[in-house]
Order: C-alpha cells, then structure tokens, then sequence
C-alpha cells in the first residue's frame, strides 16, 4: 500500500512538473515580459539591466527552475495588470471559486448518485424513463445556455435570485463566504445547477449503467438466494459494487468543475478564479495565466490521488495486489 | 419411507416470446425426502437450472411458472407473494451456484456475508452469529477458521470458496438445498472433496439437496436418486443404480455411452445420437490442399527443457524485498511428431503457463523451446513471427476468446491477412471451406459469435486455428466448458486433425477420461514441476508416482467396466 502511494505521488510531481513547464513557457514564447514592463520610452541600457536584474539573459533550464523554486513557496510574480502579488489576487479569488465548486459538487455527486441507483432498480418505471430522457438535455445543452435560462426563468421572470455576483460575504480570517448570508446561499443556487448539472447527469448515468451491471452479477443472485431484501440487496452489496468504477470519473469530474467554473463564473459574473482568468486572457497578464494553470493542475492531481488512494481502500483487492 | 421435505408436480414454466409460448420446463415431477441427493442430469437447455430458479422463486421475468405445484414441508410455495418468497429462500431452501469464484461479494468479508445472512434468518445478535458463522467454517472444514472469517473472498482458493457458499446455504439449517453444478469449475481433486462434504452434511442434517449437474460420474458418484432430463421434459427417473446400470430411455443411453471411459481406449468417442444433431465434419478434405512441411528434422517437433516462470507476488521498490511465485519450475519434455502429448494436473499446477509460454504469450524466464530444431528463445522476428504461423492455440472458454464485435467471417479470416498467407481476392473462399470443414452452415461467416451455441463456437475457434495451416496445436482444456455431448463432437474433430492432417498436439486437461481418450504420452504436472511423463496406457495402468495415484483414485467413475463389457465396447467399434 505504501508503495503505490509512493508510486502515484511520484507520477503526481511529475505531471506538475510538466504542467509547471508549459506554465512557465507562456513568459518566454507569448512576447517578452520586458516590453510588458516597460513602456514606450526606454533605452537599450534599461533593457539589458532589467533583464540581467530579473535573470532573462540566464539559460532557459536555470530560470524554470527558479520558476519552480519561487512558486513552490508560493511566489508566481506580479500580475502585469493590477500591480500586485498574483498569489495575493488568487487568495482573494479562491474562496469565491472554491464555495461554488463544492456546492455544485456535492449537488453533482448526491443528485446524480441517487438518481442513478433510482433509475437503475426502477428500469421500467415511468418516472425512471422520464428522468432519462430528461438527463439528455443535461448531457446536451451547453452550460452558458442553461445559464441563461435559468437567469431568465428565475431571476427576469420570478425575481426569486438574483441574477449575478455573490450576493453579501462575511469574511472569516482571509476567507470570504457566502455561506452565511441569506443573500449569498441564494446567489449559490442558479451558478451551482448550473455548472453541476453536466456532471449530476453524467454521474447518473454511469451510476445506472454500472449499477444495471452489478446487478446482473451471480452474486446478487445468490444474495437473493439467501433471502436478503431487496432494500439490503440494491444499497448494501449492489451500490459499493457499483461505486468501484465511479469513483475514479467522480474525480476527473470534480477537477473539471472547478476548471470549468470559468463559463458559469463569466455568465453569472461570479467573482472567483475563472473569472479572473478571462479578464487575464483579454490582458495578456501572463503570471496570473501561469498562476492559474498551475492552481487548476495542482487541483485535479490532488483530487486524483485521493480517488486512487480512496480507490484501493473500497476495493480490497486492491490493497493486496499493491 | 420418510415424508418429502419438497415435492414438484406438474411444474411448467414458460417464457412468453415474439414465436409464441416456449417452454423450457414442462410437465416435471418429483420428490425429495430428508438427507436423500436427487441428481438431475441433462445438457445446457435442458431445463435442469430452470427448474431449479422455480423452485426457490428466482426466475428470471418474462419466464413464469404456468402449471403445477411445489410443497416445501407440506406447504405449497410456488403461488406465495414476492416477500412471502424472499422469507423462504435461505431460511428453508439453500442454494449453491456454479461458479464459486463470482457467488461472493468481492467487497464485503467472507464474516460479514455469513453474519448478515444468520442474523436476517435466525434473529439473533451479532456475537452470536458470529460464534455460529465459525462454527460453520469450521464444519465445512475452513482451516483456521476465526482468521478466515475476516478475510475478503478473493484470499480463497475456489475449492474453499465453494466451501464457503455450502456455509452460507446451511446458515440457518434449510431443508431443501439446491446445488447447480456445484463442482464444475472445481478440480478433479477438490471436487471430490467438495462432494464428500455435501454428502457428509445431507446425512448429518438431514438436508434434501437437489444436485443439478451434467457430469455422469458426479450422479454415480453422489446420487441416490437421478431425473434425467432433455429439451424441458423428465425423460427417466428413478433410483441411481437402476437408471445408470439400466437406461430405458435412448436419450439416457446414449448419455452414459458419451461419456469418456478411462479403463479402455477407443478410436473415436461416442457421439450422443438423440434429438438427430449429428453434426458431420469434412475434415479429410482440408488434407487436399494441407501443407505438409514433412516431417521434422529430428523427429521430435518440439522440445522443452529447463523451462522456468516466475511472477512477481510481491511488489517492491528494492528488488531485494520482491517476492515471486514459481509457476513452473524447470520443466523438461519433448513431443514427436504426430503426436498428442497431454498435460494434467489441478488448476496452479503451471500447465496452462507451460502452453502459454510455448505459444509466446509469456516471456521466458529460463530454459529453452526448440521447435523443429530450432531455438525460438533466440529467434529474431521473422523468426519469430513464421514460428507462431506454425503453433496455433484453442482455449477454454468459447465465449471470450472470439471478439463479439467481429463477425466469424472476420475472426476467422484475421491469421491469414496478418500473417500474409493469401492474396486478398482467395481469404473468402478460404474462410468459408474452413467453417464447412469443421460443420458450420455455410451463412456462418456472416454472423456474430453470439448467434452461435458454446459448441459452436469452440468450432470457430478451430477454424481460426487452422486457419494458417499450423503444424503444431495447442489445446487448453478445449471442452471443459462444454457438455458431455459437445465435448464428444469437439474431441473427434480434434482426433481427426491429428489423423488426416498429421498435427502433433499439446493437449491439456484435467479430465483424465478425456485425456486417456485424446493423447499418446501424458505428463502429469503438480506445483510448478513435472511429476512423471509415461505412455498413456502405461500411466493408467500403472502409475509411478504417488500424485498420479492419487489423482486417479479421485477420478468420479461411472461404474467399473468388466473385462467382457471392455470387450464389447472394442468390438462395437470395429464393428
């Protein structure tokens, strides 16, 4: 067990590593941060002194890696926009991103979950095939239009939400939540569905197709043959059966919900990292797009070790194969 | 006569289709009394499981029962609510599957799965079911049984987990249990042991249990009263001795005669002949146009020696702290040409790792193969690519070693476009006599594995290997997922390959009926190493080592043949 840990921590660093290089080859090959810096009137002596000051004129291998060191202490430089630290600006961001990600997450994973094993046990139902067909619109409209239907459904035609930002935020140390107000919880309701409703039906219809799957198996069967109910049955042995292979899309799933929060962040105007990002693209503010990636890549290789790890302890043969 | 504990009469069941009713059980009666063993025999289709599922109340909807009744202890069950049903099953009728490898819960412990199941049925609390489920593992002879308890199904070997699925039937003391081919994925050696159990715990508890099976010499074995069954209908029944030493029935005749004798050799199997599915084979008429490379250089085709595997059973970073298992272990044989050679052991004894390694589907640890003279563990590839032209493989399982995506046609054809063996325009043609020759309809090449019964398909799986003209053919327990009556027609194919075309065989197996039948020299092989290689004939009549001894004492026989049956039996044949 703890070499496969080890194992896959090793192939971790190495995709940041990989991450981190194309990352940092954004300064090198998407103009030359000296120009960025400096304005119209500059002479050839401030150039070559500001590039010797900031070590440009070093080979490429040495400056990535003062790349590296700088942003493993949490130093990605100054955002070539606003003039502060970029670690400072996604701090700020962050909270904002990461409340929106977990609701819609848990949204995602609970909804599609239960709906899944719903539509799997009940496979001839009425209800059951309606909620299938239903769950091809979630699979087919693309998020920015369901934002925006949502936003006039509820917010032009009802007035229940509100229509963009966060509503009210309390700050808690450096963190901002909207947790806690009446008016930020109804800020989170439209952006969460919206950005979780791709995954909620995607994890449903894997949960079916998985759970039709187990269901199928000798030893359901044989469970049934020892006259377990059928309450038993479907949530006990057939559910963690089912959960094996879903894990491991839950994960990739979870990454991209945060790295795809940047659609629904531009539609409701959410001020988290997405948005900061589109605004850093129409800027061409290069440590804040570096910084980004790196956050994003640090996100899904977290997540994707834990579903491993989390992986080997549902499954035991697992544990002793590794 | 003690009272029934199950009776059926009458019992139908019927699936209701786009062709109208079909009825795979109809009309079936009998009766099971206290600690007695009903065998009940017949091919897949038969209707043996069927009856079974009805039984119990699992059947499977559209199929329903139509007709009849079954009492459970002076009740009748079959028309009780679902809820009424689930009660029953495991608390007063048990059930043992096929496959014990698939019949447990990979995610829950063997403990959990037998507390769970005492606690549902006999209401008591945790410790105590705990105390009861090692007790069972005890009885059903788990070794170590309170560690065994919190170990996950796949820590057990298959005979152990079977052993664990008769626990779980037993769990809250059942009066009937019904056990559906409990032995067949099992070996010769476990099987036997497994049986013995069965018996053993029918006799203590007075259990009925109803032995669905198709493997005449587990019925002989183990039976006290047999149902023979085909196409859905109970054709004979009766007392075991009576049915076996005294077939009515042609259909039961020619069952019994199918099945393959150790005591005497024969030149060809006996075929079931009832319900007219004779199936004819061409196979003569493929040596027309066969490349014969002649015989081989030495005389001996292909020679191993020192031919070691090792897998990694331990992982680790320093290769100091790797663990492995030796799966064959210095193994040293040679087959001539032209001839079978057989390979038996139980399942870990390293034959079927033998096989692959002498097809290249595993690397070589140590020793060498020589084919035909030449070294293949130092071919390059050309070498190695004309060398398994030559050396062509049938495995187990029909149903996973064809391609359900691709069509006979294309599977078939798949060894000569890749080997290059034929211009484009000639591989139809080619594949089309290939499936004739070995009784395929001539629309088979357009259909899809699926379309085809598990006879069938191990057919195509000859097609495909004979399909680049090899000289040398590996057979992995070809039959043993088949019935007797296939497994007859499958064995003569394969004997007429030999004859006509001169193939010389790998022929491995654990039937040693079957391999007395198939091959000219045997090995018998036993963790890894090869225990003793003799004569066919020589091996049954007179076995050297102790193992061998063993395993043919453990062999299920149907009866013993007399020297004047033995002469029959040989005359008929010449006759």
């Amino acid at each position: 067990m703890l070499s496969f840990i080890i194992k896959r921590v090793g192939q971790s660093i190495l995709v940041l590593l990989i991450t981190g290089l194309v990352a940092f080859s954004m300064f090198t090959f998407v103009g030359d941060p000296i120009d960025n810096m400096l304005g119209q009137e500059r002479t050839m002596e401030d150039v070559e002194r500001l590039r010797q000051q900031l070590g440009l004129d070093q080979p490429f291998i040495v400056q990535y890696y003062r790349f590296l060191e700088q942003a493993v202490q949490g130093n990605f430089g100054v955002s070539y926009r606003q003039g502060r630290p970029v670690a400072e600006i996604l701090l700020e961001r962050a909270p904002a991103t990461l409340e929106l990600a977990a609701v819609s997450g848990i949204f995602a994973i609970v909804l599609g979950i239960a709906l899944g094993v719903f539509t799997a046990i009940r496979r001839d139902g009425v209800a059951a095939n309606l909620i299938m067909s239903a769950s091809l619109i979630g699979v087919s409209l693309p998020t920015f239009l369901i934002g925006i239907l949502l936003i006039y459904l509820f917010s032009v035609e009802l007035g229940w939400l509100p229509s963009f930002g966060r509503g009210e935020t309390v700050k808690i140390g450096g963190w901002s939540t909207g947790f806690l107000t009446e008016s930020g919880l109804k800020a989170l309701i439209l952006p969460s569905i919206t950005l979780g409703l791709y995954q909620m039906t995607l994890i449903m219809r894997l949960v079916r197709s998985e759970m039709l799957e187990v269901l199928r198996q000798d030893y359901i069967r044989f469970a049934k043959a020892r006259g377990l109910s059928d309450r038993v049955i479907n949530f006990r042995h057939a559910l963690k059966n089912t959960m094996v292979p879903v894990i491991t899309v839950i994960g990739l799933q979870l990454g991209s919900i945060i790295a795809f929060a940047i659609i629904t962040e531009t539609v409701f105007q959410w001020p988290g990292v997405g948005l900061l990002f589109i605004n850093a693209i129409q800027f061409v503010d290069i440590p804040v797009m570096a910084a980004y990636l790196m956050l994003i890549s640090v996100m899904f290789v977290g997540i994707n070790l834990l579903v491993d790890i989390l992986y080997a302890f549902i499954d035991p043969r697992l544990r002793v194969a590794a | 006569m003690a009272e029934p504990v199950l009776s059926i009469r009458n019992l139908t069941v019927d699936i209701p289709t786009r062709h109208g009713l079909f009825k795979p059980v109809e009309g079936v009666s009998y009766d099971i009394r206290p600690g007695e063993i009903r065998g009940v025999v017949g091919e897949s289709g038969a209707g043996k499981s069927m009856t079974g599922n009805a039984i119990i109340g699992l059947l499977d909807p559209p199929a329903r029962i139509a007709d009849g009744e079954v009492w459970l202890n002076g009740r009748r069950i079959d028309q009780m609510g679902a809820e009424e049903k689930r009660r029953i099953r495991g608390k007063e009728i048990g059930m043992i599957f096929q496959d014990p490898l698939t019949s447990l819960n990979p995610l829950f412990t063997v403990g959990e799965q037998l507390v769970e199941t005492i606690q549902l049925h006999l209401g008591v609390s945790q410790s105590e079911a705990r105390k009861r489920a090692i007790a069972l593992l005890d009885r059903v002879r788990i070794p170590n049984p309170e560690e065994r308890f919190n170990q996950y199904p796949h820590q057990f070997s298959g005979g152990m987990r079977q052993r664990v699925v008769i626990a779980l039937a037993l769990c809250s003391e059942p009066s009937v249990i019904v056990a559906d081919e409990p032995t067949t994925a099992l070996d010769v050696s476990i099987q036997a042991q497994v049986l013995d159990l069965i018996k053993e715990l029918a006799q203590e508890r007075q259990v009925g249990v109803i032995l669905v099976t198709h493997d005449m010499g587990v019925i002989a074995d183990t039976t006290d009263q047999v149902t023979v069954m085909y196409a859905g209908q109970v054709v004979e029944q009766g007392p075991t001795d009576q049915i076996l030493g005294a077939p009515q029935h042609e259909y039961t005749k020619s069952l019994i005669a199918a099945v393959p004798r150790p005591q005497v050799k024969l030149h060809r199997f006996p075929q079931v002949s009832y319900g007219g599915r004779d199936t004819t084979f061409k196979i003569e008429d493929l040596a027309r146009n066969w490349d014969r490379s002649g015989a081989s250089k030495t005389g001996t085709l292909l020679e191993v020696s020192g031919l070691t595997k090792r897998f990694l059973s331990k992982g680790s970073v320093l290769p100091s702290r790797r663990e492995y298992f030796t799966a064959v272990d210095d193994v040293s044989f040679g087959i001539k040409d032209g001839e079978v050679f057989g390979l038996v052991g139980e399942s870990g004894s390293g034959k079927s790792t033998v096989a692959r390694m002498i097809a290249t589907l595993y690397p070589v640890d140590a020793g060498t193969i020589t084919f035909d003279g030449d070294e293949m563990t130092a071919m390059d590839a050309a070498g190695l690519a004309r060398y398994r032209r030559q050396i062509q493989m049938i495995f187990q399982d029909p149903f996973s070693s064809l391609n359900p995506r691709m069509s006979v046609g294309d599977i078939v054809a798949e060894p000569l476009i890749h080997h290059k063996l034929l211009p484009r325009g000639e591989i139809a043609g080619r594949v089309r006599e290939l499936l004739d020759r070995v009784g395929l309809a001539s629309d088979a090449h357009r259909k899809y594995p699926h379309e085809f019964s598990g006879g069938q398909r191990q057919r195509i799986s000859i097609a495909r290997a004979l399909a680049t003209q090899p000289r040398f053919l590996i057979c992995d327990e070809p039959t043993s997922a088949l019935d007797v009556s296939i497994q007859a027609q499958i064995l003569n194919i394969l004997k007429d390959l030999q004859e006509y075309l001169g193939l010389t065989m790998l022929f491995i197996s654990h039937d040693l009926p079957v391999v007395r039948q198939m091959c000219d020299r045997v090995g018998v092989m036993r963790q890894g190493k090869l225990v003793e290689v003799q004569e066919t004939g020589a091996l049954f009549e007179s076995p050297r080592s102790d193992y061998t001894k063993e395993l043919l004492n453990l062999m299920p026989r149907l009866e013993q043949l007399s020297e004047d049956e033995i002469a029959n039996l040989r005359a008929k044949e010449t006759g």
